[in-house]
Order: structure tokens, then C-alpha cells, then sequence
């Protein structure tokens, strides 16, 4: 029975595909974007997470850590990484959840009774499972038997994407999906190595593959301020997208900052600190600008 | 809305509501006069038509609708023969820091050298104190249950479609061949019948008589106005008030004005709960518009207009203040008229027509406290209508709220109504189910489903007083198992439920017999086929209900003894006791244990769900079925108003970590702040409860403007709400969470620990983010909710 890491099923997402949705998030990613707002899915392993506020000082967490890596400061609750088996025991006796381990193994079976419980809402707005991440294709055995599995139930699935995979493993996916969410970040690939973490060259290939294919997919770009959203970017991406055998939409997500209150509680550094949001109007124009390139512009999921 | 709108919306905001002794003058001089010359009901018509005769007439300078129950907007008048507020109360009432009233110059004269010497010792509540036995006097006292009638007459009722169809003259008409044909050789009850219907007689003549007098007035000040256009609206008014309520309306403007006219009429002779209520407005009054639409006498526009101002009527109508624990238990101006828009028609068709969309207009539009308003949504409704709600919805007023026409229906049928009967019903009040003009559906009382259980853990024993108030069923450290608790709670909840019965059947009675309601008979069937008063089971259906509170802390406190003291045995029954007698004093682990590491209610969890249900059926079983006084029988309502937090101030600790004082939960919503998985999650668990069998209830949803924000997102609410509805549920209610919200949460964050930030892809609890961000969300939903 093929089984997965997850750290989180959303319901009722409403906007990582069409209708109402069930999201999940599966863990382990091959990038680093530095503006990821899951840092938590990054890595496969479980993480360690802290939410400082909710501490009450009781000590529980200490007397249950095997490491002694669990530790009370009065500055609050923390953890020492290097010593951290994340076993899960400080987490297990937190009376607040102030300390909690984030990733956990599903079975397929486990999955399916999950996102089973929305069906009702699936069915009357045209909604289904999203699979997100992390990289849901870092996955791959998991990701196609849960695909597999929601096709038999009739739920409609969607794969959130980074596209950074084998053109292989994408058409598997893609074969069992019914929709592909599929993030652009850069065209430029020096920029892209610097940001992200990988080159870019794949992921663009990819894309005009499965265009050609006539795979459905919706586009998808976080606009980072700085970093990809000058004049030349924008360009570059739309010229692109319209170059592409077929027309996709583009969905424009603008940079929030409320991802980085995760790094915190994962005692990881945010490499985004202190960059400001685009503003309505800054976006509204991008998207102005992309729209006269023919391209289906939306703003937000 | 335009100038003239604006104006009376302006002027009824403005006001100060405030109490007037007039009507209890007029009642009071009426009563010394004639007491004891006439039977009890035509008494009480005689007293009424005394007072329509009599009360000041007011007709406002803007208005189209006329009629006020007070002397002037917001204006309301006491009923002393129900109840009789002290000089004290009226104090109390002027100065109170929430919702206040202000007491009208002369007013405590008279009640000083009139009323209260008249009233005291004389009015419902001072009598049927004395009629109960201890045993209830001693659990009302401790807040185990609420009494709706001990100084509001019962009332939970709406007008159907006759009253446009007919006018009095056509029930007077009746009323004369009902007494022509009583038999008074064969027929035991016919002096009584005959009474009844001399009296719905009167009332009729009465309310005529009122009618009348505006017209008089109209035409004065038409003669007396040098502006044209107003001159020809108060003709018109005279007019109106000349043809309605006597005769049946004719066009748009005399079916308000005559609706209107039966509302006064049925808020005046008596104080009923829920004041009354238009029903389907829609559906009412759509041949008219579509008539008068054709015929080009009257545009979009217009009606809108007429409509307007007719809202505004509602809101000039404050709740008559409450006195004593009643006052605590729903501190509010509301007195719930609610208006229902869209459902089916009698033939089960869809019922949605273009009046529908006005309405929903005039409610974003006016956006004032009263009339609540409602959407009847059936499977049959087009997605427009639920769009059309659904922008409304997301302004944040908190209105419509939404019902399930089908399954309205569905409970209406299962409690034996006709199927054309049913789908005339619809809710009422919050969110009660009704026959419409054929019922009579009182709510007899809250019933503090936690208090209950507090009480069981104590053996019987409420441990605020140290009385006994239920029998002794066993000491909780010697269960063996969880069901044993179980038992023990449903023993007890059986034991109150007999008490609260015992004492319903008493307040009925003396509701049947001294405080007949003739002109409100006179608009429900079947009182003068029957000849027999509306209070005293004249109606087509007689219902009564009791009206469970806290199902979501009871569930949660049980789940939560279920898993830690009997299964993971990580807690023992004595400490857990202790704790809760400490109000969790220095034990701030165990209590966050029991808040984050148990079972809770509304996360589409069977652990906890379950546990719901059984209460759920436990309190259905105890009441379903009983017999009242007027030939019907008691169902059950989950609803709470909000007296969720008054039975939270008489109730301790529970186990599921709250603390002494604080609020139950409300309606069938799950425990403040421990829904975390969603919106569909809270209504997979809702939809757990077998609803058919209620009489309604009511879930309440907060939602983030940011989840409303887009066409699409509005779609998606609709999606949400059909889904819901496909799982059977009764009644959902929507309130967009405000600036002013999250700033409370980022102060007590416990209580909003579901509170969710969503951004496409992400998702994260508020409460655990910093302070920083957490400003800056504010200042953005600031900015988006007006």
C-alpha cells in the first residue's frame, strides 16, 4: 500500500483550483524559493515547529524529550536543532500546542477517508483535491495511486506544481490529473539559479511539452517585488506564455509576508525580510500589461 | 434609496427608544370601569377596541405606511396586565448601560398613582408565581431553564396569504355565520364558542375603528399642507386606510398598508414573543407588482420605495422591555419579526420571483436592525437568488440568514401537517419552523443542557447553592465506564425536562383562560371554525417547545471525560472534579489539555460527533411527544438567542476547559474557537444531528472578508451553503469577521483559535501569527468591511 508524508489537508479551499477544494500538502520540495510561504514543506523530514505565544511555561516539553534538545528559556520555548531526533514526545505532551511536529505518514486508504468527507462539496460546486506541497511529484508512487484513487471516487484532482521534475514523471501526473497548477518564476535563468535554487530550463520545457500535449493547465506566478516583476521579466514570461502551442491562463499571485511568521516558529531565517508587498495597483498593471499579449490574466488563486 | 428613505431611516436611528404609559392608562381606566361585567374574552376584545379608539394616531411627515403601536416612533407601550414593571424597573430601564429605554415624561406618575396600585398582584406574572410548585421556583432559580411566558404572551406567529385575499369585513362575515350556526341544545361548549367569536367580532370592529381614525388624520393634514405632491399622498393614505383592513387590498401600497394594520393590531392587544411576523413576503406580494407592473401603475422603483418605508415601520418598533433575568437573558431592541423571502410555493414549485430581489435590495440597502430577514432556499431556487443573498451576505450585516426550505418542510410534515400546510410554513422568530397562519407554535423556554450535566457530576446537587435539585445518580468516582456518566446525565435530564413540562402546563392555562387573544385568532385557522381562542388551541396546530442550549459544550465536556478519564485513563475523575470545583485554579496544564488534546465538536470528528448526537437524541426522546394543554404536543428546538451567556453566568467549570461564568456554546455551533478544520468540517458535523426532528436550529459561521472577496468566492458560498443543505441541515448564518474581531483575538486568543488566514496556497492560524502581521491583517480588513 503506497503511503506519503503530508503536513496539512485543507478543506475548503476555495482557491487552488475550481469549486470548492481539499488541499493537501505534501512534503519535501526540490527548490528553495526565497520567498516560499510553506517552508515547512520543504523538507521531507519532520519539522520541528514553536509557536511561542501559546507556551504557559508549564516544562512538560523538557521532561518528555529523550535529547534534552526540548528547552524552557525565559525568553520561551525553544529547540536545539543539532540534538532534536524529532521524535514527536515534546509535542505529544504540550498541553497548548505551542510545540507541534510538523509531517506525518498517510497511508492511500487513511488519504481517501480524509478528503472523502467533503464529497458533498465537491459535487456541488465542481470542486475536488488539490495536491500541493512542498512538490507533490517528489512523490511520485504516492501521488499517482492518490490521483488514481480520487478518479475512482469521481472527485476532480489538481497538481500543484513546480514543474522541476522529468518530463517523464510530469506526463504520469499529468495522465492522471485533471488540471496541472503550474508555477512560473523566472525567465531568466541566472536569476532563477540565484532564487530558486535550480535552473529554470527544465521546468520551461516542460511547460511548452505539455502544451503540446494539450495537457489543461493554469499558470501560475508569485510576484515578488525585485525580484520578478520588472518590465523585462513580465515580458519575457508573457512572450512566453503566448508563444506556447496552448493558450493557458495566468494566475498572478502577489508576494504576502504572512508566510514568514513560519520561519520563526521553525527557527529558520527568512530570506525576504523586509520586503514590502505589491501593492493593488502595482499588480493591477502588471497584469494590464500581460493582458495585451492576449493572455487570460487573473489576480489571486 | 432616495431622500424620503433616507430621512425616515435617519429618524429611526436617531431615536431613543423609549417607554410610554399610555397604553397602560387606557387599559387601566378601561379595567376599573368594567371589571367583572363581561366574559373573560370579550373583555379583552372590549379593552383592546378601548384602546384603538383611544391611543394617540401618528403619521409621520415622509411616510407612506402608516400606524405606530406607541404615540410616536420608538415609542413603546408596557402591557401591565402581564406585566407590571415597578418604579425600580423603570430606573433600572432608563439607566442601564445597554440597551436602554428612556421612560417618557408622566410616565412613572402614572404608574405610580394608577397602574401599579391597579396591576400589582393582578398581572399574569405576579399571579403564576404563586401557582408553581418548588421544585420548579428552585430549578428556574438556579438557571436550569428559562420561562417564555412569565411576562410575554405566547406568540411565535405569522400571517399567511388570507389577509390579502380578505379583509375583516369577510371575517366578520364568518365570525356572524359561526354564531348563527352554534347549537346551543347539542352543543356543551357553544356559550363558550359563542364569547369567543363576540369577541373576535369586536376586535375586528376595533382594528377597523383604528384604521379609520388615520384616515381621518391623513385627510386633516392633507388640507392643512400646502405642498401638492404631499397633499396627493396623504389622500392616498386616507384612502388606503378607508379600504384596508376592512376590505382586501387591491393594489401594492394597500397590501403593505393592510399587512401592516394586522401587525399593529396582533402587537397591540397583546405583548406576543416574536411580535408577528409578514411571512412570505414574496410571494404574497407578487401578483400585485406583477400586476400593477403591467398596467404601468406602479415601477421598480416605486415598489422599492413603498417597501422602504415599510421596513422602516419595523425598526420604529423596539421590543417592550423585559424586567428581572428576562432583561439578562436577551438584551436586545430586536423583537424578531422576521421576514422570509424565496422557498416554494404551496403547489411545491419554485417560489423565487422578482419581489425576491427587491427585497433582498431594500435589505442591503436599509441595512437596519429590524425586520430580521431570511432566504427560504429549496433545491428548486435558481443560483441567482442564492448569489443575490449571497452579496448581501457579504456585506457583513448578518442578514439574510438561510434556511432550508426543504427540510422546513420536511420537519412541518413530520409533525403531521398537511403538505399544502407545510409548504406554506416557513421559520420565524430565529429560526423556528411554523405552519404559517394555521399554528400555533409557542416556545416555552431554554433548557440549560450543561447545567444538567454540571448538576450530575454533583449527584444531584447544584454546587452554586449546595441544593438538591435532581435525585442523587450516583457518585461520578465510582463509574466504571463512561456510559455509567452517561446514564446518570440522561436520568437527570429527564428529571428537569418533567419539572419545566409540569410548570408549561400551568402557564398555558393561565394564558387559555384569562389572556384570550381575539383579534390574532381571528388570522389563524382555525379559530372561528372552531371558536376557540388562539392562546387556548383554536389554531389548526398546536405546538409547544422547549429549546436546548450548549450542545456544543456538553459535547466537548463529554468527549473530553470519555477519553481522558476512561480511556487513556491520563486523568482521574476526582482531580478532574476537583479541578473543575477550583475553576481550574492553578491547573492551567490540565485545563489546555482538555481545550487542545481532546475531541471537540465541529471538526467533523465521529469521536466527538457522536457523543452530539446521542445528546441530541437523549433531549429529543425526553420531550418529543409530551402532551400540552391545547391538544398538540412538545417538539424540540436548538436555538440559544442569547441565552448561551446568561446560562453560562449560573454555571461552573466544565471539562472541556471552561471556565466558571463564560458563555455556553450557541445554537448547534460548535464551542467558541474549537472548529479548526473549516467551514465544511463545522457543517459535516452539524449535518450529524438528524435536523427533521427539531423544529429548527441554528449554527452561526464567521467568516474573513477575505474569503468573500471575489465573484467567484461569492459562487463558492453558494456552493457551500447547497451543500450544507444537502446534508439535511435547517439553518445557517453568516457574520464576516471585523477589524473589531481580530483585534478582541488578538487579546483572547483562545476563544479564536479557528480563526484561519487564508492566501491562495496558504493558510494559517491568526492567532498564531505575530503581532506584527497580525496588525497588518487588521488594518487590511479594516479597510475591505464597511
Amino acid at each position: 500500500m503506497a503511503s506519503g508524508v503530508i503536513y496539512n489537508i485543507q478543506r475548503y479551499s476555495t482557491h487552488d483550483g475550481p469549486g470548492i477544494r481539499t488541499t493537501v500538502f505534501m512534503k519535501g520540495c526540490p527548490l528553495a524559493c526565497w520567498w516560499c510561504h510553506n517552508p515547512e514543506g520543504r523538507d521531507i523530514k519532520p519539522d520541528h515547529s514553536i509557536a511561542a505565544s501559546r507556551c504557559i511555561g508549564c516544562g512538560e516539553c523538557e521532561e518528555a524529550c529523550p535529547e534534552g534538545a526540548a528547552l524552557l528559556t525565559p525568553d520561551g520555548p525553544i529547540v536545539d536543532l543539532d540534538h532534536c531526533i524529532h521524535c514527536g514526545a515534546c509535542a505529544e505532551v504540550c498541553p497548548t500546542e505551542a510545540r507541534s511536529l510538523i509531517g506525518r505518514e498517510i497511508s492511500v486508504d487513511e488519504l481517501m477517508l480524509e478528503v472523502g468527507k467533503d464529497r458533498i462539496f465537491y459535487e456541488e460546486s465542481g470542486g475536488g483535491v488539490t495536491f500541493s506541497g512542498g512538490e507533490p511529484l517528489m512523490q511520485l508512487e504516492f501521488l499517482l495511486a492518490a490521483l488514481e484513487a480520487c478518479r475512482e471516487s469521481c472527485y476532480h484532482t489538481v497538481v500543484d506544481t513546480s514543474g522541476s521534475a522529468s518530463m517523464d514523471t510530469l506526463e504520469r501526473v499529468a495522465a492522471e490529473a485533471d488540471l496541472l497548477l503550474f508555477d512560473l518564476k523566472h525567465m531568466d535563468d541566472a536569476v532563477h539559479r540565484r532564487y530558486v535554487g535550480a535552473s529554470n530550463v527544465q521546468i520551461l520545457e516542460n511547460l511548452s511539452q505539455l502544451a503540446k500535449m494539450g495537457q489543461d493547465v493554469w499558470v501560475r506566478l508569485p510576484l515578488i517585488p525585485g525580484v520578478n516583476d520588472d518590465e523585462q521579466n513580465i515580458d519575457a514570461t508573457a512572450t512566453f506564455l503566448a508563444s506556447l502551442e496552448k493558450q493557458y491562463p495566468l494566475h498572478l499571485l502577489p508576494y504576502h509576508r504572512v508566510g514568514s511568521d513560519k520561519y520563526r516558529r521553525l527557527g529558520k531565517p527568512y530570506p525576504m525580510a523586509g520586503l514590502e508587498p505589491p501593492s493593488e495597483e502595482q499588480t493591477a498593471v502588471i497584469a494590464e500589461h500581460m493582458r495585451s499579449y492576449g493572455i487570460e490574466v487573473r489576480i489571486g488563486g | 434609496m432616495n431622500e424620503r428613505v433616507k430621512r425616515l431611516r435617519e429618524l429611526s436611528l436617531a431615536t431613543r427608544p423609549s417607554i410610554s404609559s399610555e397604553r397602560a392608562e387606557l387599559l387601566t381606566d378601561f379595567y376599573v370601569e368594567n371589571d367583572g361585567k363581561y366574559s373573560v374574552p370579550v373583555m379583552r376584545a372590549l379593552a383592546y377596541k378601548h384602546l384603538c379608539e383611544n391611543k394617540r394616531i401618528y403619521i409621520g411627515d415622509d411616510e407612506l405606511i402608516v400606524g405606530e403601536r406607541g404615540p410616536r416612533p420608538l415609542i413603546t407601550p408596557t402591557f401591565p396586565e402581564l406585566t407590571c414593571h415597578s418604579l425600580e424597573d423603570l430606573d433600572i430601564l432608563d439607566s442601564r448601560e445597554k440597551t436602554s429605554y428612556g421612560v417618557e415624561v408622566g410616565t412613572k406618575e402614572a404608574y405610580e398613582a394608577k397602574v401599579i396600585p391597579y396591576w400589582r398582584g393582578r398581572s399574569t406574572r405576579d399571579r403564576v408565581f404563586e401557582l408553581l410548585p418548588q421544585e420548579w421556583l428552585d430549578a428556574y432559580e438556579a438557571g436550569l431553564f428559562t420561562e417564555f411566558m412569565e411576562q410575554r404572551a405566547p406568540g411565535h406567529t405569522v400571517a399567511d396569504g388570507k389577509i390579502y385575499r380578505k379583509g375583516l369585513s369577510d371575517f366578520k362575515a364568518e365570525i356572524a355565520a359561526h354564531i348563527a350556526a352554534l347549537d346551543f341544545g347539542a352543543d356543551a361548549d357553544a356559550f363558550r364558542k359563542r364569547e369567543q367569536l363576540k369577541a373576535m367580532d369586536i376586535a375586528a370592529d376595533a382594528a377597523i375603528i383604528f384604521a379609520d381614525r388615520h384616515a381621518e388624520l391623513a385627510r386633516q393634514m392633507a388640507g392643512e399642507t400646502d405642498d401638492p405632491q404631499r397633499k396627493s399622498e396623504l389622500l392616498r393614505i386616507a384612502a388606503n386606510c378607508e379600504r384596508v383592513p376592512a376590505q382586501a387590498p387591491r393594489d401594492f401600497w394597500e397590501a403593505l398598508q393592510a399587512y401592516w394594520f394586522y401587525h399593529l393590531g396582533v402587537i397591540t392587544e397583546l405583548n406576543g414573543w416574536d411580535s408577528f411576523s409578514p411571512g412570505h413576503l414574496d410571494h404574497h406580494l407578487g401578483p400585485f407588482f406583477e400586476q400593477e407592473l403591467s398596467a404601468g401603475s406602479l415601477d421598480r422603483e416605486g415598489a422599492k420605495e413603498l417597501l422602504e418605508c415599510f421596513w422602516v415601520k419595523f425598526n420604529n418598533h423596539p421590543a417592550p422591555p423585559k424586567v428581572g433575568v428576562t432583561a439578562a437573558e436577551s438584551g436586545t431592541y430586536t423583537d424578531f419579526a422576521n421576514i422570509n423571502i424565496g422557498g416554494v410555493t404551496v403547489d411545491g414549485a419554485d417560489a423565487v420571483n422578482e419581489v425576491s430581489y427587491l427585497l433582498l435590495e431594500v435589505v442591503d440597502e436599509m441595512h437596519i436592525l429590524q425586520p430580521s430577514n431570511n432566504i427560504q432556499l429549496s433545491h428548486k431556487n435558481p443560483d441567482r437568488f442564492v448569489e443575490a443573498a449571497a452579496r448581501v451576505i457579504r456585506q457583513g450585516y448578518g442578514f439574510p440568514s438561510v434556511f432550508n426550505s426543504d427540510t422546513v418542510v420536511e420537519e412541518l410534515l413530520r409533525q403531521g401537517k398537511s403538505l399544502e400546510d407545510a409548504r406554506e410554513g416557513g421559520t420565524s422568530g430565529c429560526v423556528e419552523a411554523g405552519a404559517f397562519g394555521k399554528e400555533a407554535y409557542i416556545l416555552t423556554g431554554y433548557f440549560n443542557l450543561v447545567k444538567i450535566l454540571e448538576i450530575t457530576l454533583n449527584q444531584g446537587r447544584d454546587p452554586r447553592t449546595g441544593k438538591q435539585l435532581g435525585p442523587d445518580t450516583g457518585d461520578p468516582t465510582e463509574f466504571d465506564s463512561f456510559d455509567d456518566l452517561f446514564e446518570a446525565w440522561v436520568a437527570q435530564v429527564n428529571h428537569f425536562v418533567d419539572i419545566k413540562h409540569r410548570g408549561n402546563q400551568i402557564f398555558e392555562q393561565i394564558y387559555a383562560t384569562t389572556m384570550p387573544a381575539p383579534f390574532l385568532s381571528i388570522i389563524t385557522d382555525d379559530c372561528i371554525k372552531n371558536g376557540k381562542d388562539y392562546n387556548a388551541g383554536g389554531a389548526r396546530y398546536n405546538t409547544s417547545y422547549f429549546q436546548g442550549v450548549g450542545i456544543g459544550t456538553l459535547t466537548d465536556s463529554l468527549a473530553a471525560i470519555k477519553q481522558q478519564v476512561f480511556e487513556k485513563k491520563a486523568l482521574g475523575m476526582e482531580e478532574l472534579l476537583l479541578a473543575l470545583k477550583e475553576n481550574f485554579d492553578e491547573r492551567e496544564p490540565l485545563r489546555q489539555t482538555l481545550i487542545n488534546k481532546s475531541p471537540k465538536y465541529g471538526n467533523d470528528d465521529d469521536t466527538a460527533d457522536d457523543i452530539m448526537v446521542a445528546c441530541f437524541e437523549t433531549f429529543f426522546e425526553a420531550v418529543e411527544g409530551r402532551p400540552n394543554t391545547r391538544g398538540g404536543e412538545y417538539h424540540i428546538d436548538m436555538l440559544p438567542t442569547t441565552c448561551h451567556i446568561y446560562f453560562g453566568s449560573v454555571t461552573g467549570a466544565t471539562p472541556d476547559g471552561r471556565h466558571s461564568s463564560m458563555p455556553l456554546s450557541e445554537g448547534i455551533s460548535p464551542v467558541q474557537g474549537a472548529d479548526r478544520n473549516g467551514p465544511t468540517a463545522v457543517m459535516r458535523s452539524v449535518g450529524k444531528m438528524d435536523h427533521v426532528k427539531t423544529g429548527g436550529t441554528l449554527l452561526n459561521m464567521k467568516f474573513t472578508p477575505q474569503l468573500l472577496e471575489s465573484d467567484d468566492d461569492l459562487r463558492k458560498l453558494g456552493h457551500l451553503i447547497r451543500g450544507h443543505f444537502k446534508m439535511g441541515s435547517h439553518h445557517v448564518q453568516f457574520n464576516v469577521t471585523t477589524a473589531e474581531h481580530l483585534r478582541e483575538a488578538q487579546e483572547n486568543p483562545e476563544q479564536y483559535r479557528h480563526l484561519i488566514v487564508r492566501v491562495a496556497g496558504y493558510s494559517d492560524y491568526f492567532c498564531d501569527l505575530s503581532r506584527e502581521l497580525q496588525d497588518e491583517i487588521i488594518s487590511r480588513t479594516a479597510h475591505e468591511t464597511i
